[in-house]
Order: structure tokens, then sequence, then C-alpha cells
């Protein structure tokens, strides 16, 4: 109880407030605007949070992230555009209600099952603190290094078919955190003697580019595309009623989302992909999945709305970054020279307690915005591309510029921009890069801290959560070579379908063809033959 | 350019300019790893966990073993008209990213408020938005930033230099706010 009332005192300030605010109503506005998302946002925000108290940067990039996936709903549904990458699976049920002239129904139920999926998670998170509390301090620094290793795989596995180039970039983002001077023996690593790169590539700059420069580059680059809007018609509260008769696949997609966003480097997209499978499984109507389902709405926004709260676990309890958002907020917490981890967790709990008030009256305050305000909000998806693209680059300035007002960084950031956009362009992931940066800086100063107490290797999981860690960091891998095989196996097959029809065909057609000439000139040789000694 | 091979059609995302990327790639990383013996230390008398080599070697090694299994396993494994398209449509960026560094480069001079109002209704029009209307919405959009930016939330942006010019009160509220 001494806890939550501190928490709530640290939470009444009129600029914490002011930070809900802006935060929620920014980021509803962001999220509904294609291209942009809450990614791009929190970069480009990041430096200007720098100024300001820890609770309130914090409470503002919260904010952002836990609202963007309300106001991402929007295009998902009326123009078939998810509006953050997250919302995706949005799209699938949301447009074909409003196809069917359904989009006030639609927009009321993403809304009410967001909310309950956000609500949902912060509640289990304020119960769940307690335990976490006593856990979090068991995590010495071999099990952090474990848990970073173990975010990392996991980042990587979950890029189905794009394991190795996701390898590849972990791996170069681990490069790039090691660039400079190496804080514990002081040599240089791959400086090439610039004064530039003794301090490192930051972080932010890193991030700006990847995110927001690439993403100023790509719309730039691409066309402007014709927007439709339909009218809304229907009261914005009847999502809730209709959500009351499915509690089931609230309260499971919602659990979905919670475990998935507390494992670091799993996320949205797979809590999203459970709860909607499940949804379908159970359904008494699983054909009408992917045709505007109700169920399936349900599913996918309930379990992408209830990560923001629990990706914030690993963060807070552990330092450990689950995905790019929350590494972003690791940056806030640096500055103000406040490390999160166990001791965080374990001496700060009122902190931890107010972050996650925090969010439950974001969440609040989201739905009423976007009961009263979406027919207004609806109209910034007519924003053109190129015009966007135009607009993030300006304010792209802003969040590099303002770090050090270096030019050096600038051009830093531009080529990652180009990276960025390449690797836009050819659908490869950027996070793992991020993670990779992160990850990989906490996991060089948490192995050696580890092994300077460990004698024999194996004693590095002789501890009960490490050797946990360690036998689910196997289990990871062994499922993943696993699913790799059967794969392959998959595709052997299907070659083989395919060889066995048309090389039979083929080669039948070829050997018919050989014979008939060989046959055909065979007895033109011979007529020749016959008419030459005729001749004679 | 999608292919009829079981690969080409499994593949995640398009084929076109993934041969040259992962090419590119694999060749920073091998020039990145020869330098491996000039560019960082391997220090005696050191454990192995606190070497200042040993994570610039795993993040390199990975960056090679994983790139080139990755180039191994690509579908295709032949530069097409299609991916030179695509690296061109790379290079076509780099004409923002001077307006960005142009951008940046007249800011501590001009000012941020005089740049942005220039540099976002000059990139709008690039962009092809030459009417009126959409001039202005930039202009406003520009000053909206700054404003924001610079006046409320008090980013670390210098003043610039033009603003010597002014006379002193004007002088002193530009740096400040603008």
């Amino acid at each position: 109880m001494d806890v939550l009332v501190s928490a709530l005192e640290i939470l009444m300030r009129w600029d914490v407030i002011l930070a809900l605010l802006v935060g929620s109503v920014g980021g509803v506005v962001i999220g509904a605007i294609p291209g942009v998302g809450p990614a791009v946002a929190i970069a480009i925000l990041l430096p200007a949070t720098f100024s300001m108290d820890p609770i309130v940067g914090l409470t503002t990039l919260l904010g952002i992230y836990g609202s963007s996936m309300y106001g991402g709903a929007i295009p998902a549904i009326l123009i078939n555009t998810p509006g953050t990458a997250v919302n995706a699976l949005t799209t699938y049920d949301g447009f074909p209600m409003t196809t069917r002239g359904e989009a006030r129904r639609a927009l009321s139920l993403a809304y009410s099952a967001s909310f309950f999926g956000g609500v949902f998670s912060v509640i289990c998170l304020i119960l769940f603190a307690p335990t976490l509390a006593k856990i979090a301090p068991l995590f010495g620094s071999r099990e952090i290094f474990l848990a970073a290793l173990l975010g990392l795989i996991l980042v990587i596995v979950v890029h189905r078919g794009q394991t190795l180039i996701a390898a590849a970039l972990v791996c170069f983002g681990i490069f790039l955190n090691t660039v400079g001077l190496e804080p514990v023996k002081y040599t240089k690593r791959y400086t090439f003697d610039q004064s530039f790169l003794s301090g490192g590539i930051d972080l932010i700059v890193v991030v700006l580019g990847l995110f927001a420069l690439s993403q100023a580059f790509y719309l730039l680059n691409g066309d402007d595309e014709k927007i439709r809007l339909t009218k809304l018609r229907g009261g914005m509260l009847q999502g809730l009623r209709e959500l009351a008769k499915h509690p089931r696949i609230a309260a499971v997609s919602g659990s979905f989302g919670v475990t998935m966003g507390m494992i670091p480097g799993v996320g949205e997209f797979t809590a999203q992909f459970l709860s909607y499978s499940y949804a379908q499984r159970s359904s008494k109507r699983p054909e009408d999945f992917g045709r505007g389902s109700s169920e399936g709405l349900i599913a996918s926004e309930t379990a992408n709305n209830a990560v923001p709260a629990a990706a914030m676990v690993p963060l807070l309890a552990l330092g450990i970054p689950g995905e790019a958002l929350t590494a972003m907020m690791l940056s806030v917490f640096y500055v103000h020279n406040v490390v999160p981890g166990p001791q965080l967790f374990a001496n700060q709990m009122d902190f931890v307690v107010a972050l996650y008030i925090a969010l439950l009256i974001l969440n609040v305050l989201v739905l009423v915005f976007l009961i009263f305000a979406t027919n207004s909000i609806i109209n910034v998806v007519k924003i053109p591309n190129r015009f966007l693209g135009a607009i993030i680059l300006t304010l792209s300035f802003v969040g590099v510029y303002s770090l050090r007002n270096s030019m050096t960084d600038c051009i830093i950031a531009a080529l990652f921009g180009v990276i960025g956009f390449a690797l836009k362009r050819l659908s490869l992931p950027v996070v793992p890069i991020i993670l990779g940066m992160v990850l990989g800086g906490i996991m060089e100063v948490k192995l050696r801290a580890g092994m300077a107490r460990v004698k024999e290797p194996i004693d590095f999981i002789d501890r009960p959560i490490a050797f946990i860690l360690f036998m689910m960091i196997v289990g990871v891998l062994i499922l993943h070579v696993r699913r790799v095989l059967a794969e392959r196996r998959e595709i052997k097959a299907e070659k083989f379908a395919h060889k066995h029809v048309s090389t039979n065909f083929g080669f039948y057609l070829n050997n018919r063809q050989t014979r008939i000439m060989h046959t055909r000139s065979k007895s033109v040789r011979r007529s020749h033959l016959r008419y030459s000694r005729r001749d004679k | 350019m999608r292919g009829d091979s079981v690969e080409e059609r499994r593949f995640k995302g398009p084929i076109r300019g993934q041969l040259i990327f992962a090419l590119l790639f694999l060749a920073l990383s091998i020039l990145l790893i020869s330098q491996l013996g000039d560019q960082t230390k391997w220090i005696k008398k050191t454990k192995f966990a606190a070497q200042p080599r040993l994570w610039p070697m795993i993040a390199l090694t990975g960056m090679v073993f994983f790139t080139g299994l990755h180039l191994w396993r690509l579908p295709r494994r032949r530069i097409l008209q299609v991916d030179l398209q695509e690296a061109k449509r790379w290079l076509q960026v780099v004409e923002y990213c001077v307006w960005f560094i142009a951008y940046v480069w007249v800011v501590p001079d001009l000012g941020y408020l005089i740049s942005t109002l220039i540099f976002l209704p000059a990139l709008a029009y690039r962009a092809g938005y030459k009417n009126k209307k959409m001039m202005t919405y930039a202009a406003c959009i520009g000053f909206s930033i700054v404003v924001i930016f610079k006046s409320f939330l008090e980013v670390k942006i210098p003043g610039g230099a033009i603003y010597e010019l002014f006379p002193n009160a004007m002088r002193s509220f530009f740096i400040l706010n603008f």
C-alpha cells in the first residue's frame, strides 16, 4: 500500500500529467499516420526527453509506445494499410468489416480490445510485481549475460526464413557497439585513428538513421497513394458490449501478449500470431477469419496492446531491452544515471509501480480521446507520403543534431539511413542491429564480470537461474534446428513433386523428339543415298 | 522478379537486390575482419573474457559466417538486370542525404528557424508539391517544428550566426527561441 501511495505521489505533478496527455494524444495521431510509427517518433523525441526528469521523459515515450497501436488500427481498418507494423493483422478482419459498411463497429471493437489488452497487462504486472521484486535480485552478472544471450537468439530465430541474415545483422550490431575506446584496458578498437570514432558510434544516431531517416528516404522515394475514406456511422461504445461477449478470447489473447512481451526478443508479432491462431481454432465460425470476424479483430488487437507494459519487465527488472523501442528507452535511464536492473526493481519499486499506473491512466485517456476524436483523427491518413517524408527528414535533424551538435553524427545517421532504406526495400529486419548494439554491450560487461569469479567454464551455470536460462537457450536452439530440418524436408518433398511431373514429361518429349529426328534423318539419308545411286 | 524454383517461391521478401546486398555485406565483413590484428589488441596476462579483441572477433566472425551462409542459401546466384536496378534505387536516396547534410550545414549560420523555413518548403517542392497550398502548409509545419522543439522543449540547437546582425533585444530573443 505504501508503494502505491508513493507511486501516486510521483505521478501527481503537472509535468507528468502533461507528459501523459501529450504522449497519449501524440501517440494516437502518430500511430494513425501510415509510415511514421512509434519507433520513428520515439527516435526523434529521444534527445528532447534527456533534459526532462526520468519519469517525465519515460512517461512521454511510454505514452507514444502504448497509444500508437490504438491509432494504428484506424488506417488498418479504414484503408487496409496498417498504421504501425503490429497492426498488420488488424487489416485481415478490420478492412472486410469496413467494406461491409461496418467501419464504426470495427473501430469501436478495436479500441475496446486494445483497451482491454492494455489494462489487463498492467493489472497482471502490478499483481506480479512483488514476485518479480523477489526474483530480480537473484540475477547476477552470469544470469543477465545468459538472459541477454537468450534475447539475441530469440531475435534471430523469430525471423523465420531470414534467420541467417538476422544473425549477421545482430553480429553487425555487436560490432558497432565495440567501435571506440574500450573502457577497461583503454585500447582503441576499429577507430582507424579517426578522432570522431574514439567515442564510439552512438546508439541514438544509429537508431535515428535506421528508423527515422530511412523511413523519410523510403517515403520520398515512393509514390503517393489515392485514399478514399468511408463515412463512420453508429456509436463508439458498441465495441465494449461486443467484447464482453468474447471474454475467453480477450483473456487468452491478453495472456499471450503479457507472456510474449516479457520474453526478450519475441514481442507483438508472436503474441498476435498465437492469439489469432487460438481464436480461429476455438471459434464456432473459423471460416469467417480473414473475412471480417469480430473474434479475429479482438484477438489481434488485445494481444498487441498487452505487450508494451510487459515489455518493460525485462528492461526494468534486468536492464535488458527486448525490442527496439525499449532499447531506445534504456538510453533515457542511462542519461540520468539510473541503472535499470535488479537493484531498481528491489529498491525503487514505487518508480516501477508509478510507470505501470501511468500506463493504466494512459489507456483510459486514449480510449476517451478516441471515442470523441476519431472523426477528426482519420483525416491524418490523407497526408501524402512524400510530403510526410519531407516532414520526417526535417524532424530527424532535431533528433540527431541536438545530441551533440555534431556534423559527423549527422553524416553517420545519413549513412545508416541509406542502409536502413536498402534493408527496408529488401524486407530485411533492422531491429537485430539495434538489439545487437544494446545487448552486445551488456553481454561484454556481464561476461567479464561473471567470468572473474568462475574457475571452470561449467561453474558459469552452477546457479539455478543460470542453469534454467542455459537450458532455455539449448531448448530454443534444438527447436530451431528441428524446424529448419523440417522445412528442408518440405522443400525437398515439394521439389521432388514438381520435378517428378515436369522432368518426366520434358524427358519424354525430348526423347521423343530426338527419336523422331534420328529416325527421320536416317530415312532422309537413306532416300538421298538411293537417289544418288540412281543418278550414277 | 520471382522465378519458378521452390526456393525462390518460398523466399521471404523480394529477391531483387538480395544478392548485391549480401555480396556488399560480405565484402565489408571480410574487409573488417582482415583489420582485426591492426585495429584491436590482445593483451598479455589478461583473462580471455576481458580481452579487448574478443567481442570484435566474435562479431566479425559471426558477420562473415552468417552472411556467407546466407549467400550460399540464396535462391539465385547470378546478378540480373533487376538487381542492378534495385541497387540504383538505393543510390537514388543519396540525393536526399545531400539535402539533409546541406540543411545541417546551414543551420549554424542561418539559424534553425530560417533554415527550416527554407528547407521544408524547398524539399516539398522537390518532392513534387508545387502548389501554393502545399508550400504554405510546409512553411507552417516548419515553423511549428521550430517552436515546439526549440522554444518549448528547449533542445540544444545553437543560435544562428545571422542573429548577431539583429538589434540587441531581438538577438537574444531569437538565439533563445529560434
